[in-house]
Formats: C-alpha cells, sequence, structure tokens
C-alpha cells in the first residue's frame, strides 16, 4: 500500500489517490542526491567564477604546472590556466552542451515519434526504418565524422548531437502514441472535427509527458557522455574554449608525469554529474511509473 | 510458417535499413567539400582535374544516377582510396577490422563472466546491502568514461604497480596479437567494464522475473533446494535472453574498441577511425561507418531471432 495515501470521502467512503509525484521522488534517495548533485554544479560552475575569478582565456608561461596550493586550488595546467577555474569554465561548457542538446534530441525525438506512432501504416514503417538506420550508425562515429568535416563551434556541437540522438526518444513516445491514438477522447475529438495535428498537440503529447520528461533526463546524461568522447578524441570545443572532455584530452599527457591534478576532477566532475541525471531519471521513471531505458 | 514468415519480414527490414544506410553515407560523401573525386584524386588535385574526372566517371550526372553507381561499387566490395594511407579503405578495414573483434570479443567474454554471476547474486539478495552496493557501481560504471577508466587503470597497474604495459600488443598479425597476453589485460578490462554495469543489471532483471515464476515455485514445492532451482532452471532461463542482448550492444562494443584502441594504441579499426578523423580522411571514415552499421543491423536481427526462437513468449507478444 506503500505510494498511496488514503483519504476517507465525504460520505464515509474510501478513495485512494497515488501520493503525489514529488513524493514518490523524495522517496528515492539516490534521484534526490542526484537533484543535490546537478544544483551543486550548475552553481559551482555559473557562480563559481563571480566568487574564485581565474584568467582562462590568456596563457601564463610563467605559472605551468603547479601543483596544488593556497593560490591555485586544483593546480595550473600546461599553459598556466588556473585548474579549478578552468573546472568551472570548462563544466559550463559541458553542462550547456549536455543540457540543450539532451532537450534537442527529445524534443525531435517526442515530434517523430508521434507522428509516426500517429499516422501507423507505411508512414509509420518508414518513419521507424529511419529510426532503425540511425541506431545502426553508432552515435559516436556518426558525431566525429560530421565534426571532422564541418569542425564545429559550441551551437554546431548542440545541434549535431541532437540530431544523431533523437532515436531512442523517438521510439518511446512512438510506443506510447500508439496506446493513446484510440482512447475515447481522441475518436471523440476526431469525431467532432478536431483535426491530426489538434489531437496529436492536445492529447497524445500532454499525455506522454511523463515518458518524454523521463527519456530527456537519460538524453541530458548520455549527451554529457557523448560531448565528453568528442572532446577527449580532439574534435570537440577547440582552445583556448575548453568542456571537461576537452580537459581530459589536454591533461592525459601530464598524468603520466604525475600531475593528477589535471585529470582526476574533471573525470570526476562527468562522472558525478552522468551519474547524477541517471539517477534522477531512475527517479522520475519510478515515480511516473513509465517504461524507459532500464 | 509463422516463425518463416517473420523471419522473412524482419529480413525485408534489415534491407531497407542497410539501404538507409548506404543513403545517408552517400550523402556525407557528397557533403565532403570537393566530393568523392577528392577522394580519388587526393587533396592536392586541381579544379580543372576534378572537373574532368567528375565528368569521366560519371558524377556530373543526376544524384539518383550516381547512387545507384555507388551501390554497384559497394556491391564490388570497393570502398574507396584513403586520402592518407594510400591504400584500398576495404583493404584497411580487412586488415583491421580481425584485431578490433578479438578484442571485443575478449572484452564481452570477460564482461559476461562477471556480469551474470553479479546480477544473478543482486537478484537474489535483492534489496539487500550487497544489492545496492552493486546497484551503485552499476551506475558509477556506466557513467565514467571509457578513457578515463583506462587511465586511471594505467596509472595504477603499469605506473604504480608495474604489472601491465600499458601499450597493447602491436604487430599486423592475429599471432603477433596473441603471444603478449599481458599487454591485452588492461585494454580488455576497460573494454569489458560498462558491459559488467549493463549485463549484470538485464541478468538481474531477468533472474528475478524468472524467480517469480510458477514453475519456480512447484520446483521448490517438489522438494528442490534453492540452489538446485537457481543453477538448474533460473539460471539457463535467464541467461539466453542476456546474451541475446549481446547482439543490440554491437554499436556499443565497437565505441567502446574506438576508445581503447586509441588510448591503448591498439592498431585495429578503431584506431584506424580515429586517425582518419584527425586527418580528415573521409573515405576512411565513412567505410568504418558502413562497416559498423553493417554488423550492427546483423548483431540486431540475430538478436531478435534467437529471442523469439528460445523464447517462445516473445512471439505471443507476452514480453
Amino acid at each position: 500500500m506503500s505510494g498511496r495515501v488514503e483519504t476517507a470521502g465525504r460520505w464515509g467512503l474510501v478513495a485512494q489517490f497515488p501520493a503525489p509525484l514529488g513524493a514518490r521522488f523524495a522517496r528515492n534517495k539516490l534521484a534526490v542526491a542526484g537533484v543535490s548533485v546537478v544544483g551543486l554544479f550548475l552553481l559551482f560552475c555559473f557562480i563559481g567564477p563571480l566568487l574564485y575569478s581565474t584568467d582562462q582565456t590568456h596563457t601564463d608561461l610563467t605559472q605551468v604546472n603547479l601543483p596544488p596550493s593556497g593560490s591555485h586550488w586544483l593546480g595550473t595546467d600546461a599553459v598556466g590556466h588556473d585548474q579549478l577555474g578552468r573546472l568551472m569554465y570548462g563544466g559550463q561548457v559541458s553542462l550547456l552542451v549536455g543540457l540543450t542538446a539532451g532537450v534537442l534530441a527529445t524534443v525531435i525525438g517526442t515530434l517523430w515519434g508521434a507522428v509516426a506512432g500517429y499516422a501507423g501504416g507505411w508512414v509509420d514503417a518508414v518513419m521507424m526504418r529511419v529510426v532503425d538506420a540511425g541506431i545502426a550508425i553508432p552515435a559516436l562515429f556518426i558525431l566525429l565524422v560530421v565534426s571532422a568535416i564541418t569542425s564545429p563551434g559550441t551551437l554546431g556541437l548542440i545541434v549535431i548531437l541532437g540530431l544523431v540522438s533523437w532515436l531512442v526518444p523517438s521510439r518511446l513516445v512512438r510506443a506510447e502514441t500508439l496506446t493513446l491514438k484510440n482512447r475515447d477522447y481522441v475518436l471523440t475529438l476526431r469525431a467532432t472535427g478536431g483535426t491530426h495535428g489538434r489531437a496529436i498537440r492536445r492529447h497524445i503529447l500532454p499525455n506522454s509527458v511523463s515518458t518524454i520528461v523521463v527519456a530527456a533526463t537519460f538524453q541530458i546524461a548520455d549527451a554529457i557522455l557523448l560531448v565528453a568522447y568528442v572532446s577527449y578524441l580532439g574534435l570537440g570545443v577547440q582552445p583556448p574554449k575548453t568542456d571537461w572532455g576537452g580537459m581530459l584530452s589536454a591533461g592525459l599527457t601530464a598524468a603520466y608525469s604525475g600531475r593528477w591534478w589535471l585529470i582526476v576532477p574533471p573525470g570526476l566532475a562527468i562522472i558525478l554529474v552522468v551519474c547524477a541525471f541517471n539517477a534522477i531519471g531512475d527517479g522520475l521513471r519510478d515515480a511516473f511509473d513509465v517504461k524507459g531505458r532500464g | 510458417m509463422d516463425t518463416l514468415l517473420y523471419l522473412g519480414r524482419r529480413l525485408l527490414q534489415a534491407l531497407a535499413v542497410i539501404v538507409i544506410v548506404t543513403i545517408v553515407v552517400f550523402c556525407l560523401l557528397h557533403a565532403l567539400p570537393g566530393g568523392p573525386a577528392r577522394g580519388i584524386l587526393g587533396p592536392q588535385a586541381t579544379a580543372q582535374q576534378i572537373a574532368a574526372f567528375n565528368h569521366e566517371q560519371g558524377l556530373d550526372r543526376p544524384l539518383p544516377v550516381q547512387y545507384v553507381y555507388y551501390l554497384r561499387e559497394l556491391a564490388q566490395g570497393d570502398l574507396g582510396t584513403s586520402y592518407t594511407l594510400n591504400e584500398a579503405v576495404s583493404r584497411l578495414i580487412e586488415q583491421r577490422l580481425p584485431k578490433t573483434l578479438v578484442l571485443t570479443l575478449l572484452s564481452a567474454l570477460a564482461g559476461l563472466l562477471l556480469a551474470v554471476p553479479l546480477g544473478m547474486w543482486q537478484a537474489v539478495r535483492r534489496n539487500r546491502p550487497a544489492d545496492y552496493v552493486i546497484t551503485t557501481l552499476s551506475f558509477v560504471a556506466y557513467s565514467t568514461p571509457v578513457y578515463f577508466l583506462g587511465l586511471i587503470l594505467v596509472l595504477v597497474f603499469t605506473q604504480t604497480l608495474r604489472w601491465f604495459p600499458s601499450q597493447a600488443p602491436q604487430g599486423d598479425t592475429l599471432a603477433q596479437v596473441f603471444a603478449d597476453p599481458a599487454a591485452l589485460v588492461l585494454p580488455v578490462v576497460t573494454g569489458a567494464a560498462s558491459m559488467v554495469a549493463v549485463f549484470s543489471r538485464y541478468m538481474r532483471a531477468a533472474t528475478l522475473e524468472n524467480l517469480s515464476e510458477d514453475y519456480v515455485r512447484t520446483a521448490r514445492a517438489g522438494g528442490a533446494g534453492q540452489y538446485a532451482v537457481l543453477f538448474r532452471h533460473v539460471f539457463r532461463n535467464s541467461l539466453t535472453p542476456v546474451v541475446a542482448m549481446l547482439g543490440y550492444y554491437v554499436p556499443v562494443l565497437f565505441g567502446g574498441a574506438l576508445v581503447v584502441e586509441q588510448l591503448f594504441n591498439y592498431p585495429g579499426m578503431g584506431l584506424l577511425f580515429w586517425s582518419a578523423a584527425q586527418s580528415s580522411d573521409y573515405p576512411v571514415l565513412l567505410g568504418c561507418v558502413l562497416v559498423i552499421s553493417v554488423a550492427t543491423v546483423v548483431g540486431t536481427l540475430l538478436a531478435d531471432v534467437v529471442q523469439r526462437v528460445v523464447d517462445p513468449r516473445v512471439k505471443e507478444g507476452r514480453v
């Protein structure tokens, strides 16, 4: 009976309502921890630079490869950037790209899946084969090819990431649409002259919102990881801009000579944030009681 | 008959997917600066040379016509020529693919050998501390970039403990690869880590599902011991669908190989792809994408078919 609150009705009948969404989510400790981690990282990356001001544009060759100390809490890198400041600065790119690319992918996937599922028949078959083909081309590979062709900036990276990773949400939303499109309220809307577009906008999408939100959370986690891979492989944002993956790539050789402070902080930052988004996704999925990634 | 119909439909679907993949790769090939002519004449070719080549090869014809030509070349196993390595892409892939397959298969095997018992143990000890600890560790392993894990392993096992070398086996033949097993340890472990995370989750879920089935209760009621039931019935019924999941996992395996090979300097297809990305060697990049995509389609097809054959419930749409 956990997960439900019992309320005595006005006539003494006992009605059962599911516990409010927030309460169900709050019961999942990992998910709550995930929210706190994401919140702390957002503060760290976007408010942090106001309190801990560093120069991340100019190199300072008198201050290279310093170990952590009072003046540089996490040391400095091979061109003299303060590493703690760089962690904030790189985190801005990682989080911004991850969040927006994840949301963009979900939006594209939602529209594609809703239209395919609603249309059915040949349209559905063709649209879903396109999704199959997209899934068959591994995202990391196509991402590297397109990055090599276009050498994208931050905005370009977001668009490319969004364009290669909308496939899973589209499958989930299509499945949801298939069960929703024959509900009475959709049939009623159609019978009274409502258009297909209106049915999708007013009924299918609002009723799939839990699936969409859960998918978006996992999408963000994947996007942060994916952009870290692309940057690590040298095709992400270019210096002097950086992100956590780029920092790892830059610190790679230094790590072999014992300068752990160049790779451990960005590595842990990626793990923590991706874990946090996955935990939030898990918590939301359980709270909404929908199917999603297992 | 039913199964034959299903197989036929599924094969047609897979074929359609491969056709779409070739269209995507074809479009990318034409989106390149200079187009396919550059791919054959090389980056130093002049505009006149390219124009002459385009006319000669029919590249000034309508795109759909060219697409048919492209398919004909593919059918002959012609994937173009590398810009930088001056060799046929098909030949390069032929040399490198076996090494990547060895690495990924070893990783998959190591991953499964660890993931299967872990998942079963978690299912048996469900919602106890051990289960929570392993679940959390899987979360962390899943969220760790493969190269970061590999880097940490190198720092610990090569730099500090000096147990294993940081470079994967070199050499062109498989015999040379196997001649140095110690050098394979770190790349294989790095590749296996995320597999353990994912597959122990699958195994846990599959075991839990089977543990709640009627036949378990019947066997237990008939006097079979807990472990006898677990290993004789539940294990077999849970393992097949989990192993079949490997088919869906092909793209991830190749993605992992890309990073592991780059990190450990293992001369397989992943390293070929990475160096091609650094030098904008588009024919190699797109050739690899095509091969990996076809492998993924085949993997998915096999997984679907295996699941249907071993588990009749899939056919009835109950799962």
